[in-house]
């Protein structure tokens, strides 16, 4: 039943490192994730690896098998052959740490960008009042893990260091297509989206869908339709005409700015 | 000794999970200069595994619902064993904390008329449970961080720094808190898990809020960071835990493939038709049926099948009694042989549902089995047994503040004792962070006022001394493995403090478990500090064996079967014991127990009850207008397990 | 080669630009392949400026044939453009061009299979800068919606083109040739390729926050939402529509076959 399998890891921090060839037990059932356990356990006490809950559900175990971006316990070893070489790398777009852990702090620094929800004021706790239809757009965003796979796999950053002080990535993206889709958010994002969190960066190559653990379609239902919403307000000469006659307006405002 | 980077705080909250988080936002809220520290990554916490909703008397689906109804839902599913205290604050204030979800930007699934929507759960008398599909946990962790995020905008706004008033310190393990000659919070010590690097907080206000010990049981669905810090932390620092004995092992958790194993296969699946089997193919649970329920569980197959159709002329199916009855009945199964070959038992919906209709109603219980275990429960059976789930003891702290019996030290959440008694009803946990997290901040702020400018102060020698323990497992040269310590104690544990407990056993666990502690303390470890999971390991299990031995000898001390807690040969449930927590402190090297009686509830709570439904629960003299006993009552020997 | 990508500094320094093991370079060869393909055979058609009327069949590329240079019986609202020398052709194809070029399917198959940016998820590119549809001209791709519009006049007109498909080589209605089912067909597929865009799904709700307060707005957006997850599909079968509508019109035309008459 079980087997040794070869599996390559890469072994090192921010001053260099390499791929190390390790030979360890597979038992029938297993994923990545246990393997790498296994290592830890057995051969390589100090081999650093982020994880948390085991079941897909918290988004710690990123890394690139086989050069894809997995959540390693996700990854069932079923999937390979037994003789195949199974490299595990560290996500590849954010500085390493040590092993297989990266600096994921890019991440949370754009999340600190986007400007937050904001009901209307008058809004007492108790009193919202939302439709189910209205809520399942953002929802489904929602269902977001942050394994910050998708902001990995993104080549605008992971081919290009320097765009990461302008892009924001798809997580990220995904945050504001959500809040412009609350139906009690007060905030016009969408000057934001593409001066802070560079949307036209996207070039919609659709990868962070592909490897996105929770299957939201982040590319059709998110990103897409926030160029959309760009557009309407930003590329569409006739539709800033066409408001100007509408009897609903508009009426969000801008994010609230800095007093110092 | 080294440099040691230094923060000053008012408040640091220790864990973010829901609780942590909740209590760090009262902090700030109330002006305090707060650190949140935690050992994941931000937003990681175990909180996002929570599937089921989050309780609170709303009304929303049925307006029946009111706090009192909670209350007793939340008392009896305690078996009384409960803070009333708590319960009564929760039930009081769950729906402010949920409503105030939606505020911070929280999406509930809703009902028509757009309010939040609540499910039935398991012991609640009305629909009752907020949710979001079934990640609930994960909205309310997400909610949560970003409502600290807007915070921090807000702080940026007018300070020109994020973290001027809250700052996360992620990826951080505290080893000890640091208390003055008074004995009150000085501050804490740890190291960051990326770097090894040793950090200081000075604050004279702590709040713990770190969730469970799963991890001192082979089969958990609880994560790595489980390992019971905060109960340790406590008693160090000369707190007190109490009910440790109670741990609550939902019946129903993968058992194949190895990797999930524990992982929890939701009540639902029993909900909406699953049946449980023995490899002989028996439905053996109607075997299983214990006195008290025989009127209210059907006897037959063919009653229970009528059940899901027409549920007012038929008993229900005996897969649905309660969590602790059904863990037992598979547990018993297993070691009579007839388990499956992964030491379980069979749960199949495949036959009772179409497939259609199982992909919609158990969504991602169709996904966890289709992409963990690779077993499409369309067709067929999935293979479940009892895991450790949640532990309802923890540090004893006062109800309205949250405070521990250390100066300057809160607690809120699992972590925290009281609130649940012996057994805690599913969605409970949620509302407990909510409304327990947001009382232990306010509780801290409210202290740090207090307080004025005499905070205590952090000395060299403290610091000296943290810092020696926490680099012991680095001059152990040829010592053990710490994996195979810990995997050691987990099969311990789980093997003779488990389930089914008997005196034999447990005595046998705590010579194992002093064996552990002797052990650990020459445990070394290779490589760097940086993020060097081996010493980490080694350090977390130094806390894993204390709070293990608090629930052996808790347990051992215990002499009867109350919620969380059965013993084989105390089989019954002994109102003399429900005057009584069990506490734990720290005594040397080791813990000591000892009885503590539990103050009588309030009458108007009391008379919220049936004097027919106390008469289960409470000893004569107790009763409300009770008269004189008469009756012989059982005796427990109460005091004899005094220190 | 990128030094600013996977390179830099502080990654984990690991080499290769990727380990994939899969044959990720298949889809985006075939990719280059095929819309390579339809480039050179529509830019032949388009210039050839012959064999793209048979009377009752008009060749895609060349309706509504608008130049009174159009070959007798194709021209369209009486031919009303007379300063036209070129192909007539030229006159409208740029349409269904730009609607393709801005697609948000088309923009990532072009993206991934001719600018290499990136071949593959993880896969790195070959570019040293980035820009993406910020700037000139690809930041045209934001209009996608005009394309859009003037795409569903052109639909309105093939569907004409398909009607009058159902008339005999002498104008008698009553008749079915392959051209007619062809015609029929590219009408259909272009408009489920139209219907399904993204821009389309953007205008017909997808701009709306409160759904409930636009109940028929809410229906629509649900029905072009599941079009929308076959969009890609549809972009390619309905490529192929046009090349075989139009490929089918050369040959009558040119007196390679006759046509096929069902009725």
């Amino acid at each position: 039943m079980g087997y040794l399998a070869k599996f390559r890891v890469w072994r090192g921090d921010n001053e260099g490192g390499g791929l190390q060839d390790y030979a360890v037990e597979v038992n029938e059932g297993e994923v990545v994730l246990d393997i790498v356990h296994r290592l830890q356990a057995t051969q390589t006490p100090d081999l650093a690896v982020r994880w948390n809950c085991k079941a897909g559900k918290c988004g710690s175990c990123s890394a690139e098998v086989n050069g894809r971006p997995r959540l390693m316990c996700m990854t069932r070893m079923s999937t390979f052959t037994e003789d195949e070489v199974i490299t595990v790398t560290p996500m590849r777009t954010f500085p390493v740490i040590r092993d297989l852990v990266t600096d994921v702090s890019y991440n949370y620094e754009k999340a600190r960008m986007v400007p937050s929800f904001a009901p209307p004021a008058d809004l007492e706790p108790g009193d919202y009042r939302m439709a189910q239809i209205d809520v399942e757009r953002s929802q489904e965003f929602r269902k977001c893990i942050e394994c910050f796979l998708c902001n990995n796999t993104c080549h605008a950053v992971r081919d290009h260091e320097e765009n990461k002080t302008s892009f924001s990535g798809p997580r990220f993206l995904m945050r504001i297509a959500e809040l412009d889709m609350h139906p009690l958010d007060t905030v016009d994002r969408r000057q934001v989206a593409v001066e802070e969190h560079g949307i036209g960066y996207c070039n919609i190559t659709k990868c962070c869908t592909d490897v996105c653990p929770e299957h939201i379609a982040i590319t059709d239902n998110a990103i897409i339709p926030l160029k959309e919403r760009v557009a309407d307000k930003k590329y569409d000469p006739l539709f800033s005409i066409a408001s100007l006659f509408r009897r609903n307006k508009d009426d969000r405002t801008a994010p609230p700015a800095a007093k110092v | 000794m080294s440099e040691i980077e230094r923060h000053t705080y008012d408040v640091v909250v220790i864990g973010a999970g829901g609780a942590g988080l909740r209590a760090a936002i009262e902090a700030r809220s109330n002006g305090k200069r707060t650190a949140i520290v935690c050992k994941s990554l931000f937003g990681k916490a175990h909180t996002v595994m929570a599937e089921g909703g989050i309780a609170a008397a709303m009304g929303n689906v049925n307006p029946h619902d009111n706090w009192q109804v909670h209350f007793r839902d939340t008392m009896r599913g305690g078996k009384f064993l409960n803070s009333w205290r708590m319960a009564e604050l929760h039930a009081k204030e769950a729906p402010q904390r949920v409503w105030e979800l939606e505020t911070y930007g929280a999406l509930f699934d809703r009902t028509p008329e757009g309010k939040i929507s609540q499910r039935n759960f398991g012991g609640h008398e009305y629909p009752r449970l907020a949710h979001v599909g079934d990640r609930t946990g994960l909205e309310l962790i997400r909610t949560l961080q970003q409502k600290i995020v807007s915070l921090q905008q807000e702080d940026f706004r007018n300070t020109g720094d994020y973290e001027s008033y809250i700052k996360v310190f992620a990826e951080c393990t505290i080893t000890r808190l640091l208390t003055d000659d008074s004995g009150a919070i000085a501050g804490a010590f740890g190291y960051f898990r990326e770097t090894g690097d040793f950090v200081t907080f000075e604050a004279p206000a702590v709040v713990l809020a770190t969730g469970g010990i799963g991890k001192s049981f082979k089969v958990t669905s609880n994560s790595w960071e489980y390992t019971g810090d905060g109960h340790a932390l406590a008693m160090r620092a000369g707190g007190t835990t109490l009910n440790m004995e109670f741990i609550q092992f939902h019946p129903t958790g993968m058992v194949w493939p190895p990797s999930v194993k524990g992982i929890l296969v939701t009540e639902s699946v029993r909900g909406d038709g699953g049946v449980l089997t023995n490899s002989e193919g028996t439905r053996f649970m109607f075997n299983y049926i214990p006195d008290v329920f025989k009127d209210k569980y059907a006897t037959t197959p063919e009653e229970a099948d009528r059940w899901y159709a027409d549920p007012d002329n038929n008993r229900r199916p005996p897969e649905l009694l309660p969590r602790d009855e059904v863990a037992r009945a598979i547990n018993s199964e297993v070691k009579a042989g007839r388990g499956t070959p992964n030491g379980g038992v069979y749960l199949d919906v495949s036959k009772r549902l179409p497939a259609d209709v199982i992909r919609k109603k158990l969504p991602s219980m169709w996904h966890q089995f289709k992409e963990l275990a690779d077993v499409d429960i369309t067709a067929q059976a999935m293979e479940v047994g009892p895991t450790c789930h949640y532990v309802m003891g923890g540090v004893e702290v006062d109800p309205d503040s949250g405070s521990a019996k250390v100066p300057g030290l809160f607690a809120a959440g699992e972590v925290s004792g009281g609130m649940h008694g012996s057994n805690r009803l599913g969605g409970n946990s949620l509302s407990d962070l909510l409304v327990f997290g947001r009382r232990a901040g306010l509780g801290a702020s409210e202290y740090v006022d207090a307080m004025g400018d005499r905070r205590p102060k952090v000395t060299e020698s403290m610091l000296v001394d943290a810092e020696a323990e926490a680099l012991v497992p680095f001059t152990t040269d040829g010592g053990e493995n710490p994996y195979s310590i810990h995997a050691e104690l987990q099969q311990t544990m789980n093997d003779l403090v488990g389930i089914i407990r008997t005196e034999s056993e447990m005595v046998d666990a705590l010579e194992k478990l002093a064996a552990f502690r002797e052990r650990v303390t020459r445990v070394s470890v290779v490589g760097g500090r940086a993020f060097n999971p081996g010493w980490h390991l080694a350090l977390d299990l130094k806390n894993i064996i204390m709070v293990s031995e608090c629930v052996a000898k808790s347990a051992l001390e215990r002499q009867e079967s109350r919620g969380g807690h059965t013993r084989d040969d105390f089989p019954t449930l002994d109102p003399n014991w429900r005057k009584v927590n069990v506490v734990c402190r720290i005594d040397g090297d080791s813990v000591a127990i000892k009885q503590q009686p539990i103050i009588a509830m309030r009458p108007d709570l009391l008379g919220l009850f049936d004097v027919e439904e106390l008469k289960k629960y409470l000893t004569a003299p107790e009763l409300p207008n009770a008269e004189l006993p008469n009756a012989e009552l059982p005796n427990a020997d109460l005091g004899k397990g005094d220190l | 080669m990128a030094t600013t990508g996977i390179e830099a500094p502080g990654r984990a320094q690991i080499g290769a630009k990727t380990l994939r093991t899969d044959r990720w370079w298949i889809t985006p060869l075939v990719t280059f392949i095929a819309l390579s393909g339809f480039l050179v055979y529509s830019t032949w058609r388009v210039l050839s400026n012959q064999y793209y009327f048979y009377e009752p069949y008009i060749s895609v590329y060349y309706s509504p044939c608008l130049s009174n240079t159009c070959v007798p019986g194709s021209g369209f609202a009486n031919t009303p453009i007379s300063w036209w020398s070129l192909s007539p052709a030229l006159l409208t194809a740029w349409i269904p061009l730009a609607f393709r070029f801005t697609c948000y399917y088309y923009r990532k198959s072009y993206y991934r299979a001719f600018w290499m940016s990136p071949p593959a998820c993880a896969v790195a590119e070959p570019h040293g800068k980035y820009t993406g549809e910020r700037r000139l001209p690809l930041i045209f791709n934001n209009v996608h919606r005009y394309a859009f519009y003037l795409g569903l006049l052109l639909n309105v007109v093939l569907t004409w083109d398909a009607i009058i498909a159902f008339r005999n080589h002498d104008g008698q209605w009553g008749h079915m040739g392959l051209g007619t089912l062809l015609l029929v067909a590219n009408a259909a597929c272009l408009w489920m390729y139209s219907l399904s865009c993204h821009s389309c799904r953007n205008a017909v709700g997808g701009r709306i926050t409160h759904f409930s307060k636009h109940p028929v707005r809410y229906q629509m957006w649900t029905f072009v939402s599941k079009l929308n997850k076959k969009h890609m599909q549809w972009a390619w079968i309905s490529l192929g529509t046009v090349v075989l509508a139009d490929f089918y019109v050369y040959l009558l035309a040119s007196g390679r076959v006759t046509d096929i008459t069902f009725f």
